[in-house]
Parts: structure tokens; sequence; C-alpha cells
């Protein structure tokens, strides 16, 4: 490949390669909220429910 | 009491449905020929900048608005925006939002029927022997409802039956339940597929199987950069309207998946991720299969003329008999992985536009899930018989033109400008940072307010008007002849009309008649597609004039 395609090419794929799985892992890293949360699947959770009063 | 109980299953669910959402055809057959067009390697810059300065303030725009109608109970656009000024005719703005999705969806099954038909034909071995111009045959036989080696009467349309079918049946079962797990299988499937294709396309070999290239050759013809088109203002014009389809903004999908968020739940990093998630399908996988296999085995100058075609042709017309120069299981390995990873994408985007309508009915209306995802069925399968049937006569492109492009510039710029100047930045701007779980850079605020809506701006005008051939310096220094790809142009049917004339002049009685037909099938398609936003709106006003009655309003 041609340098100036090459350094385009390999710039853009590891900014967005890089970007999506910064993002995607800080989706994964960030705890959940407590409940009521929009997610249903995790309802029930024990460590996830607030403390009663 | 709205009969509307929908809620994602999980946060993950969630970004990966929005990301199939956005993920469809266009990430695989779009991209590509759009970069191969409009400067190679240096239409990555334009493209790059309009994804941060438009495609990120619109899907933050756009799923603040959805978890803003949300709180309110709306889960489709014409409430939502209602939510958001007293101003009565907004909801009406609104429509866009069910009706470009259910006329895309008419079309957009289609496609997705022919990925669905093509997998088969690939395991069964049909495009087995044939060469390039045999394998284009039976795609032009197919789409013309002709003779299938499957031996199936009427192929396309049981196929495009059995999609819709599908299409109902997954969001009969809800956005947990349906939606989100169609998008938890399909997308890390698009995904792996998307990569093993990528991989064969960067390790061709002159030589070897058949191929004249090495991938080096169709990536340098894919990311040498034209410095020069950078400064043209139709490369911008394509970058930006390539941002827009590729993150299915201003459709009405994001605002109603975001509807079902809690406000105190983040929108603004599950925004980010789903958004690059789609950036790297389609400029990492999506640039490494189309264009450096067919470069690879066909050379520049067939892909050159192929690629004036657009994107369906190289990947229906010519993919399927270049897999099979890999020999017949490799082949018939990558046709599956090829037409699967497009039935994912195109899925996860249909199943996206059935959920506005679904959620009118059931917020306005108390429909049940079912009833709702099958009305959704029964009228794409009504307004899509067109577009199957008439192909030939340019319906299909009628409804993706007017619906899949007009339409969404329309609805974003009518948002952009409702959210950051009626509803105001300051509300727009917590809504964004409510709950967020990053931290939005303050420079969006101003970007928002002025950039995003001036560039749509652009955008629309820039579509409305572009002057022939593309070229504004001409336009701009008094000489500004319309092109006939401008909206003005194509409202008047310019480019039929002239190529009815010269047929006539021509005297070829066949061409006269089909471009005769063309232009019918072409005004009776508008008025189907216009019938149906006005029956949507009479619909809002009807729910209105309901929620009056009840005391809701």
């Amino acid at each position: 490949m041609n340098t100036s395609a090459l350094i385009i090419m390999l710039t853009t794929i590891i900014m967005v390669t890089g970007l999506t799985i910064y993002f995607f892992y800080k989706v994964l890293s960030t705890p959940p909220r407590p409940e009521p949360d929009s997610y249903i699947d995790n309802d029930d959770e024990p460590e996830r429910q607030l403390p009663k009063s | 009491m709205s009969a509307n109980k929908e809620s994602w299953g999980s946060r993950v669910g969630l970004i990966l449905a929005m990301a199939g959402n956005a993920v469809g055809l266009g990430n695989f057959l779009r991209f590509p020929v759009q970069a191969v067009q409009n400067g190679g390697g240096a239409f990555i810059i334009p493209y790059l900048v309009c994804f941060l300065v438009m495609g990120i303030p619109l899907l933050w725009i756009e799923w603040s608005m959805g978890r803003f109608g949300g709180k309110f109970g709306h889960h489709s656009t014409p409430f939502i925006v209602d939510t958001m000024h007293k101003n009565r005719l907004w909801k009406y703005i609104g429509v866009f939002g069910i009706w470009t999705n259910i006329a895309v969806a008419a079309y957009y099954c289609y496609i997705e029927s022919w990925t669905l038909s093509y997998m088969l034909h690939s395991v069964v071995g049909t495009f087995e022997g044939m060469d390039q111009d045999a394998v284009a045959a039976f795609f032009n036989s197919y789409i013309s409802i002709g003779k299938s080696t499957l031996g199936i009467p009427l192929e396309p349309i049981v196929f495009y039956v059995l999609c819709l079918l599908l299409n109902t049946f997954i969001l009969s079962q809800g956005l947990s339940g349906g939606v989100e797990r169609v998008a938890k299988v399909g997308m890390p499937l698009l995904i792996l597929f998307g990569m093993f294709l990528a991989y064969k396309g960067v390790t061709i070999t002159a030589g070897v199987d058949g191929a004249i290239n090495d991938s080096s050759v169709g990536l340098n013809y894919l990311w040498t950069p034209n410095y020069e088109q950078l400064w043209s203002p139709s490369v911008w014009l394509a970058a930006a309207g390539q941002i827009f389809f590729t993150l299915s903004v201003g459709m009405g999908t994001v605002h109603c998946y975001a509807s079902y968020v809690r406000s105190k739940d983040d929108i603004a990093l599950n925004a980010m991720s789903a958004g690059w998630m789609n950036e790297f399908v389609e400029v990492v996988l999506g640039a490494a299969i189309l264009i450096p296999i067919s470069i690879g085995y066909l050379g520049i100058e067939r892909v050159t003329e192929l690629v004036q075609l657009g994107g369906l042709g190289l990947a229906f017309k010519t993919l399927p008999y270049l897999f099979f120069q890999w020999g017949d299981v490799l082949g018939a390995i990558s046709g599956v992985m090829w037409f699967g990873l497009l039935f994912f994408a195109g899925i996860t985007s249909s199943l996206a536009m059935g959920t506005p309508w679904m959620g009118f009915l059931q917020d306005e209306f108390n429909w049940g899930r079912k009833a709702s995802a099958w009305s959704f069925g029964i009228i794409v399968f009504v307004l899509g018989m067109p577009t199957v049937l008439f192909f030939k006569y340019g319906v299909f492109d009628e409804y993706d033109y007017w619906a899949g492009t007009v339409s969404l510039v329309v609805f974003a710029l009518f948002e952009s400008i409702l959210f950051a100047w009626v509803f105001g930045m300051k509300k727009g701007w917590r809504e964004i940072t409510s709950g967020s779980d990053i931290k939005v850079p303050g420079i969006y605020k101003f970007i928002i307010k002025f950039i995003t809506p001036l560039l749509l701006l652009w955008v629309f005008v820039g579509s409305l008007v572009t002057p022939k051939g593309g070229d504004w310096g001409a336009a701009f220094s008094g000489n500004w002849v319309l092109d006939d790809s401008s909206i003005i142009k194509k409202m008047m049917n310019s480019s039929l009309k002239k190529e009815l004339a010269e047929a006539i002049a021509a005297v070829n009685p066949a061409e006269v008649e089909r471009l005769q037909n063309t232009l019918f099938y072409v005004n009776a398609s508008r008025v189907l597609l216009i019938a149906v936003f006005l029956s949507i709106a009479l619909l809002v006003y009807v729910a209105y004039k309901k929620r009056v009655r009840e005391g809701k309003i």
C-alpha cells in the first residue's frame, strides 16, 4: 500500500476501534444504579435493591 | 391507562439493539461506494468531522428527546415532540417519525428478504460454477419474479412474506423478549462474520484462486486520499449524508428505544457506545470487504464501472461469484456469512422500524403488543408489495428517495431546531447530562445550538438545489443550473422526462412504453406515500382529541 493510504487507514482503524472498545468497556465497568432502573433482567438481584428505610 | 408495558432487559441489550438499529445494509454497501466516489481516504476526514459535529449531537438529541417523552408515557415521536412545546403543530412534524419507518420498512424488508434467500442459495450451491454474468442474470431474473433454481413459485414474494412474518413475530415478543434477544445474538454474529470476511478481504494475493490483484490494490483505491476533493462541498454533503443514513437518525427509532429508559439512567454514554459501535462496523469492517475483494478479482476499471451502479449490484450480482473463487465449500460458507451479516444488519434495523408504530398504538389506542405488531406487518406488506411487483419501474427507488433520504434530513432539521431553540438549550443540556456516566464536553452546548442545525440546513438546501455536476463554484458565480439529482428536479421527474423525450425522438416504442409506465408508477408511489403520511397525521389528530376528551391534555 502507498504510505498516505496506509497512514489514513491505520489512523482511522486504530482510532475507531479504540473508541469503540473504550466506550463499551466503560458501559460494562460502570456500576449499575439501584432499583428501580430501566432494565428488568436484574430486578431481583438482592445487592441492587435500595436499603429499606 | 396505556397498554404499553415494554422495557429493556439489560443495558448491554439496549446498546446492542441501538447499535443494531444503526448498523444496516448501508454500512457494508453504501459507505465504501461513497468513499470511493468522494475522494477515497480524504472522504474519511469530512466523514468523521460530520460524525463529531452532527452525528453525535443528533444521537444525544434523539436519546434525550426519547427519554424525556418517555417520562410522560410517550413512545413515538408525535407525542414525544408534543411534550416539548405548547404549540400543538409539533406533533404533526412528529408524524415523520412513524411514517418514515413504515415506508422504509416496506422496501427495506424486501432487500432483507433477498439476503435471506441468497443465504439459502449459497447453501444449496446455486452459484457454484456460475460465471459473473450468470450470477448477475440470476439476480435480474430473481427481482423480476422470474424462475428460480429453488423451484418455489413467486420466490421473491415468498421470501418477502417470510421476512415480514419473522419481523412481526419478533416484534410481537416485545422489546426485551424479541428485539433485544435478536440484537444480542445478531450483533456478535454480524461482527464475527464481518471479521472473517474482512480477513479474507485483506489477505488476497494476486495469482492465487484467480485473483488478479493483491488486497493492497483495493485498499489503496479506497484509502488513498485525494486532498483536492476535500474542498468540494459535494464531498462534505456526501459525508454528512452518509452519517445520517448510517446512524439511523431522523427516523424516530432512537427516540422510541430511548423512551423506555428512566430519567435517572444514563443516555450520554449509551449513545456514544452504540454510535461508535456502528462506526466500527462501517469504517473498519465495511471498508475491508466489498471493495478489496471486488478489486482483487475484477480489477480497478471494472469495479469503478460497477460502483457507479451502487453497492447493491456489487453485493448481489458480483460477490456471490467472487466467493466461489475460494472453492465450493469456502464459497458457500462465505456466501452464508456475507448474506448472513447483511441479514442481521437488516433485521436489527427493520425491527427498530416497527417499534414507533407499535408504541403509538399501545400508548394512544391501548392496543396490545401482538395486535400492534401484526398491524405493522400488514401495513408494511400492503405498502411494500408495489416495491416487489413494480421494482423495475422505480417504485423501490422512489420510496428510498423520499422516505429513506429526504424525510430523514427534514425531520432531523426540525428536531434539532426544536431541541436547541424551542425546547431550549438549557433544558436540553440538562436532559443530555442527567444521569450521565460520562462527562459530556461543554463545547457540545455550542455545537448542538449552532453547528448541528446549520449543518443540517446546509445538507437540506444543498440537496434541494444541488447544482449541475455538483459544481458549486459555477453555481456561486451565478450559473446555478439544477442537477437532475436535486430534490426540485426529482420532484419534477426531469431525468425521466428527458429520457422519455429522447426515446420518442429515437422512435423506440418499447422504451417509450417502459418510461411512460415508470413515470406512472413513480407518481403513483408518491401519492401512496402521501396518503400514508396523511393517514398517520389523521390518527395523531384522533389520538389528540381522545386525550383531550379523557382530560389528559
